[in-house]
């Protein structure tokens, strides 16, 4: 651990590289006062720089107990009981929700790429309105946020997909209580529609600005599940001439986006646009937005055509197997493919 | 909102002297750097960057509004729920109304298909009061391959709406309301799109046309990559004008010729399908749309006119609206006129396809003749 490394401003940390403090070892053993003399700083700064070096010193006391080593640490058994009960958000396609091992994963972020016309925006718009299936029927019971860069949010498709889901759900309550007292389905479309958060992002500065606001946002608005990113790769590849500058901002918008998943238990879903590569004298497609890109997402789909059909394929996770399922766009929105055996869908 | 400036943001005054005194002046400098790059620059510590960044972002992010808000605000405000209707009856029911307000509608199809009857049509309809269906409004037509002919637009405007046409001087006065641009660069374009962006809100400018957006750009720039350079700004800047003037923005794209090893596949196809060699049945089954895969993700509705076995199709290729529907067409004097209102759904990428088959030269040839006919008579 070296001072370089000490959230601090430049001035501060040259001071004390120049005072001889080289190490964070060194600092935590001066005094407020000895540290204020040193580099010239008031006893309070010098306090707040001792409380930052002292910080990450736990790491070197030796420490028997079961209790975590590291404050914000958690052991491996602690999360295995808690993937146990993660939340997942179906897609509405019983084949897609099975090699995704439920659905969309909340705490995690997921990047879904395809060409144009592959019904990226369609599978937005169905879990924008999947996330709010009420928990008596299987569903998260929250709220959607979704961020549009290319202005294909159609409020019209909203609520077609939306009315196709209440009478799914009226459905699967006729089917498990036709012994009992029909329940009724409450929901309204108008409730669903209410419940989705819409900001329309002009610029890539818009871009960064908003997810740097949502931090703010989702602990204004409880109840988010998920947040849709439609697409992330928009402003950033039309406007940009500096790519080193891209890559920089890009990495920091997905840092914060996965600091967003965990810390709120919600799902984001980002959509990525695809690009030409080539390779060995062939063009291939790709992903757009480059090979540092393809870090930031925790599980990568992506969505092509096999032969008639829409097919998705898990391209990276870390947690599931390469899997490939087939799905549809109808008017009710994202389904099984009509190919398959007529299932009846559980949500 | 990126370029407010830093000192109207409410900052306390010290945080705000050290960002001016490093030359970022506006939110848009300010956002592109990261918290790291500015702690370095301002000399600060990371609570008083974190800080100020997050009241900067609060600031600059675009307002919230929810779904909900955003039917009410078309129902209220917006004339056919945000639709220009074209009066096909099967397509604007497949588009929730008709062509969308506030995004970009695209046209791709080989040469004399019927682009530009579809999009004289739309500037009538445009034009017309709003007890007839129309907009009551003007539009301006941007038409670089000078495709453009008034005395076809009459003849649609007295074929489809002859009460309004033939009454005195009604002609005129619709004819009047569209203003036909000739830009022949470039820059000229962008020239005349900042000078549509003024007028649209002094006039009642209720639709765009530009006939083609792909003469433009594939005149000037012979590669693959500056073209897309090129595109970039045009497609931001013409969605972000149709999106706050609310209007429909309809552009015609053409068609090219497909390279035999050009991409269709990711890695992962390509190991499988080997094994299965694609054979293209015809020649004319390898057109694609041009400008490339970048502009195709910036249109949100693609419409694909084609012809296969001599007939003529009019396919919703890309929408978020619809499922991938084909209605057969064809082309009289009151312009495109649907033969199935009832859309044969399409499973798989032959909604992307463009054909060109069986109009062959005679058909052309008869047509001709029998357009030469009715000039004669009228």
């Amino acid at each position: 651990m070296e001072v370089g490394m000490l959230p601090i401003s430049a001035s501060k940390r040259g001071k004390l590289l120049a005072a001889g403090y080289t190490t964070l070892d060194a600092i935590a053993r001066a005094s407020p006062t000895h540290l204020a003399r040193d580099i010239d700083v008031s006893e309070s700064e010098a306090t707040e720089i001792l409380n930052l070096a002292s910080k990450p010193s736990a790491l070197e006391r030796p420490n028997g107990s079961h209790t975590a080593v590291v404050g914000g640490g958690q052991t491996a058994w602690d999360m295995l009981n808690d993937e146990k009960f993660s939340s997942y958000i179906t897609t509405s396609c019983a084949d897609l929700d099975n090699i995704l091992g439920g659905g969309i994963k909340c705490k995690e972020v997921t990047e879904i790429g395809g060409v144009p016309g592959i019904g990226k925006t369609q599978i937005g718009i169905q879990l924008a309105v999947n996330v709010q299936i009420p928990q008596e029927y299987g569903g998260l019971g929250g709220k959607a946020i979704y961020i549009d860069t290319e202005g294909s949010f159609m409020v019209e498709r909203v609520l077609q997909i939306a009315e196709a889901c209440i009478e799914d759900m009226a459905e699967y309550s006729r089917h498990f209580h036709k012994d009992f007292q029909a329940c009724d389905v409450k929901m309204h479309p108008n409730n669903i529609l209410e419940n989705i958060f819409y900001f329309r992002v002009c610029s890539y500065t818009e871009q960064i600005a908003l997810i740097n606001y949502l931090d703010k946002f989702i602990t204004e608005n409880k109840d988010v599940k998920i947040l849709i990113v439609d697409s992330v790769t928009f402003h950033f590849r039309q406007d940009f001439d500096d790519m080193a500058l891209r890559t920089r901002l890009l990495s920091e918008m997905a840092l914060k986006l996965m600091k967003l998943a965990k810390k709120f238990r919600l799902a984001v879903v980002m959509f990525n646009q695809v690009t030409t590569k080539h390779i060995e004298g062939s063009f291939q497609l790709t992903l757009a937005l480059g090979d540092s890109w393809s870090h930031s997402c925790t599980n990568r789909i992506i969505l092509f055509w096999n032969g008639n059909e829409r097919h998705a394929f898990i391209d990276k996770s870390p947690s599931l197997k390469s899997a490939s399922a087939p799905y549809s766009v109808t008017t009710r929105g994202i389904r099984n493919s009509t190919s398959s055996c007529k299932r009846i869908k559980m949500m | 909102m990126a370029n407010k400036l830093i000192n109207q943001m409410g900052l306390p005054k010290s945080i705000v002297n050290i960002f001016t005194a490093r030359n970022i002046i506006t939110a848009k400098d300010a956002l592109s750097h990261t918290e790291f790059e500015l702690m370095e620059l301002l000399d600060v510590g990371k609570e008083e960057v974190t800080s100020a960044m997050a009241h900067v972002s609060e600031v600059v992010c675009p307002p919230c509004q929810t779904a909900l808000l955003l039917l009410e605000q078309r129902v209220l405000n917006e004339s056919l729920a945000g639709h220009l209707s074209t009066r096909l009856k099967g397509l604007d029911e497949a588009l929730c109304g008709g062509i969308p307000f506030g995004v970009l509608t695209e046209l791709v199809g080989p040469a004399g298909i019927g682009k530009t009857q579809f999009c004289l049509k739309l500037s009538l309809l445009a034009s017309l009061p709003t007890n007839c269906g129309g907009l009551d409004g003007r539009v301006i037509y941007i038409d670089v391959e000078s495709k453009f002919r008034s005395k076809r637009l009459i003849e649609i405007g007295i074929n489809s709406f002859p009460e309004i046409f033939l009454k005195k001087g009604m002609a005129q006065e619709m004819a009047g309301r569209i203003l036909i641009l000739h830009p022949t660069s470039l820059s000229e374009f962008a020239e005349s799109l900042h000078q549509i962006r003024v007028s649209l809100l002094q006039q009642q400018v209720k639709l765009l046309i530009i006939d083609s957006m792909a003469a433009l750009v594939l005149g000037e720039h012979d590669s693959e990559a500056s073209r897309q350079q090129a595109l970039g700004w045009h497609v931001s800047f013409i969605k972000s004008l149709a999106e706050f003037s609310r209007i429909p923005v309809v552009l015609t794209n053409q068609v090219r010729s497909q390279i035999g090893d050009e991409s269709r596949m990711y890695s992962f196809q390509a190991q499988s399908h080997s094994i299965i060699k694609d054979n293209p049945a015809t020649y004319d089954s390898h057109l694609v749309a041009a400008l490339g895969i970048n502009w195709a993700h910036a249109v949100t509705i693609r419409l694909v006119l084609e012809a296969r076995s001599g007939q003529r199709f009019i396919k919703l290729a890309k929408s978020p609206i619809s499922a991938p529907l084909a209605f057969p067409f064809k082309i009289t004097s009151s312009g495109l006129v649907l033969l199935d209102d009832e859309g044969i759904e399409m499973k798989g990428p032959e909604i992307n396809t463009i054909h060109c088959q069986g109009l062959s030269l005679s058909t052309l040839a008869v047509s001709s003749a029998e357009y030469i006919l009715r000039t004669k008579n009228a």
